[in-house]
């Protein structure tokens, strides 16, 4: 297990440099550069842009504003936003819960009913729900998720009337039911492609586990069919989606921001598109590496998560 | 009789068990149908249609669908919606098109690169792939499309380096599978050039998995376009993409819902043919199933 986690460990830390450096070069993309906050402001002159430039460091080689660029972010020191000059961490800060209940809800639905789905497809394999469901999954991938969004809305707001359009609560309303309320139209908008993904790796795995010879042992000993699934082929069959759950980390925080955007949910994909649109770069780049920071936490944990499930992983 | 079907191969390619297999999936042929008949839509319904997709009529502005000759209606500006949708789509599959092109050759050169080199610079090729599939693929699209001036060209070059990762991968794993092979030993022992191995032995023999991942990765492109201009940081008006049709759709979502849903189905349907095309090439290229 040791040699385990430290090699896992080694290589989320080679991924995060390599990150790092991909986002230090989008960074000097950026019009302007890493300077591109201040020129905007019109009371700088050139001159001020040159000494600025000069105090920060940035006639210096490449390598060596990079390692410093990289060190302050180690600190904990990612900048300022330029729109009310708090800390970029603490921006993003305020943000991050928002999207986290929203990927949370979304995963547990998109867990919930992929998982039914795919192991019914496994059981009763070729069947009209197999085939139904194969379709469903490829059309599932093919909506775009915001338009689906404004689908949703379309029907169960506008026509029906039965969910709020938009927002994470109603001001004056911080009850949870209110909060619930809110929640469950772009949950289950986001939920939609991973309902999808889930359900095609659910009934691959499950196909695979009924295959193996602990279960025709299981059979052999009498079990009833529905403990032979429950029990041997679920609890199998699952251990590979936990690593998937990190691999599709990225597409769900993907898929948040563009439901954020299309329900006003006050969460980091709102934050990334605000701030754009304000030009604060310190913020977008922050997000952009914080986002890339989650994303490989999420992996590192997926793994660690499996490796203690399956001794097969922590032993081999 | 295995002689005669042999000789028969090259001059009949439509009666291969390749063609035979995709001609017996029923979505891949759907999927077929579908995207002829939206390009052609687009190729030719401009011409067709009784009104310029620029034209301007504010008499006519937020007419419904199948009101006189808008047959999609019109939008806040009272232009003709069908007009804008098939030149938009002329955009969104021109870009999503070129897009594959280009990831395509990125992932490929990566891929067959790290796989048949390996070591040191297989590891940090494939490492840097690992690095650009941790960034969420709308931040990282967003930061380079405000940083960079979205002309249809940029928009085409961002949507292709940020989808080249997955090509990438699977041609890695085809290549180093294929490098032990014993044409390959063959090639290395009759003094071939590595570049001559890698790219004229080896390549052909990956064709499979590259052509079902060019095919969703245009799915891919088509939806990433469409996010980014939805968004409005993608294709820039006048010039009209599904993506940037569904801009401003929002507000009018109660008065004038047509404006939302006509461009999205549009897109549904054309990413949905790519990826039954995409299904039914992997079942007839015999590719290993490991995407959904």
């Amino acid at each position: 297990m040791r040699g385990f986690l430290l090699n896992r460990l080694s290589q989320s830390l080679i991924l995060l440099l390599i990150v790092s450096v991909i986002g230090f070069l989008v960074l000097n993309l950026l019009p302007g550069g890493p300077l591109a906050q201040f020129g905007l402001d019109p009371g700088m002159t050139q001159d001020d842009l040159d000494r600025l430039k000069e105090q920060l460091g940035l006639n210096r080689p490449l390598l060596m504003q990079y390692l410093d660029w990289a060190w302050r972010l180690l600190q904990g020191d990612w900048g300022h936003s330029f729109r009310d000059g708090a800390p970029v961490l603490a921006v993003i800060g305020r943000h991050v819960l928002a999207t986290l209940l929203l990927m949370g809800t979304s995963t547990a639905i998109a867990i919930a009913i992929g998982t039914w789905i795919g192991i019914r497809g496994a059981t009763h394999r070729y069947s009209l729900f197999d085939h139904l469901a194969t379709v469903g999954a490829m059309v599932a991938l093919s909506i775009p998720t915001f338009w689906f969004g404004l689908v949703g809305i379309y029907i169960f707001s506008l026509q029906l009337g039965w969910l709020p359009a938009g927002n994470m609560y109603t001001i004056g309303d911080g009850s949870v039911l209110n909060y619930l309320h809110h929640l469950i139209l772009p949950s289950v908008v986001l939920s939609l492609v991973h309902v999808a993904i889930w359900s095609r790796y659910m009934r691959t795995a499950t196909l695979d586990a009924i295959s193996q010879d602990f279960v025709k042992t299981a059979r052999a000993k009498g079990l009833s069919e529905r403990r032979v699934i429950m029990k041997h082929v679920v609890g199998n069959a699952l251990l590979p989606m936990i690593t998937l759950a990190g691999v599709q980390l990225p597409s769900i925080l993907t898929g948040a921001l563009v439901t954020e955007t299309v329900f006003t949910w006050p969460g980091m994909g709102r934050l990334f598109l605000d701030s754009l649109g304000y030009s604060d770069y310190p913020v977008v780049m922050g997000l952009l590496m914080f986002s890339a920071i989650l994303v490989i936490l999420g992996n590192l944990i997926a793994d660690i998560a499996v490796a203690i499930v399956d001794p097969r992983i922590r032993l081999g | 009789m295995t002689a005669l079907a042999a000789n028969a191969g090259p001059s009949r390619w439509w009666r291969s068990r390749t063609v035979r297999r995709f001609t017996s999936h029923h979505l891949a042929l759907l999927g077929v149908a579908m995207i002829t008949l939206l390009t052609l839509a687009c190729v030719f319904g401009p011409h067709l249609l009784p009104y310029d997709s620029l034209y301007i009529d504010l008499r006519a502005r937020f007419s419904p669908p199948l009101t006189g000759d808008h047959y999609l209606g019109t939008d806040p500006l009272g232009r003709d919606v069908a007009a804008r949708l098939f030149m938009a789509g002329r955009t969104s599959l021109l870009v999503a098109f070129f897009a594959m092109l280009l990831s395509t050759l990125i992932g490929t050169l990566v891929g067959v690169i790290a796989g048949y080199r390996g070591g040191w610079i297989g590891a940090a090729l494939m490492r840097t792939v690992d690095g650009f599939l941790s960034f969420p693929s709308i931040f990282l699209l967003l930061a380079l499309a405000a940083a960079l001036k979205p002309s249809p060209a940029m928009v085409t070059v961002i949507v292709a380096v940020t989808s080249w990762m997955e090509v990438a991968r699977i041609v890695e794993a085809e290549v180093r599978s294929l490098r032990e092979r014993e044409f390959v030993l063959a090639g290395r022992m009759l003094g071939l050039s590595g570049a001559h191995i890698m790219f004229r032995e080896i390549l052909p023999n990956a064709m499979g998995p590259i052509i079902v991942a060019a095919t969703l990765t245009v799915a891919h492109a088509i939806l990433l376009e469409a996010y980014i201009s939805f968004l409005g940081y993608g294709i820039q008006p006048p010039l009209p993409s599904w993506g940037n049709m569904l801009e401003g759709a929002q507000q009018y979502l109660d008065s004038a819902p047509w404006l939302a849903i006509i461009p999205g189905a549009a897109i549904t349907m054309a990413v949905t043919s790519f990826n039954f095309i995409g299904d039914g090439l992997r079942d007839a290229l015999d590719v290993r199933d490991d995407r959904v």
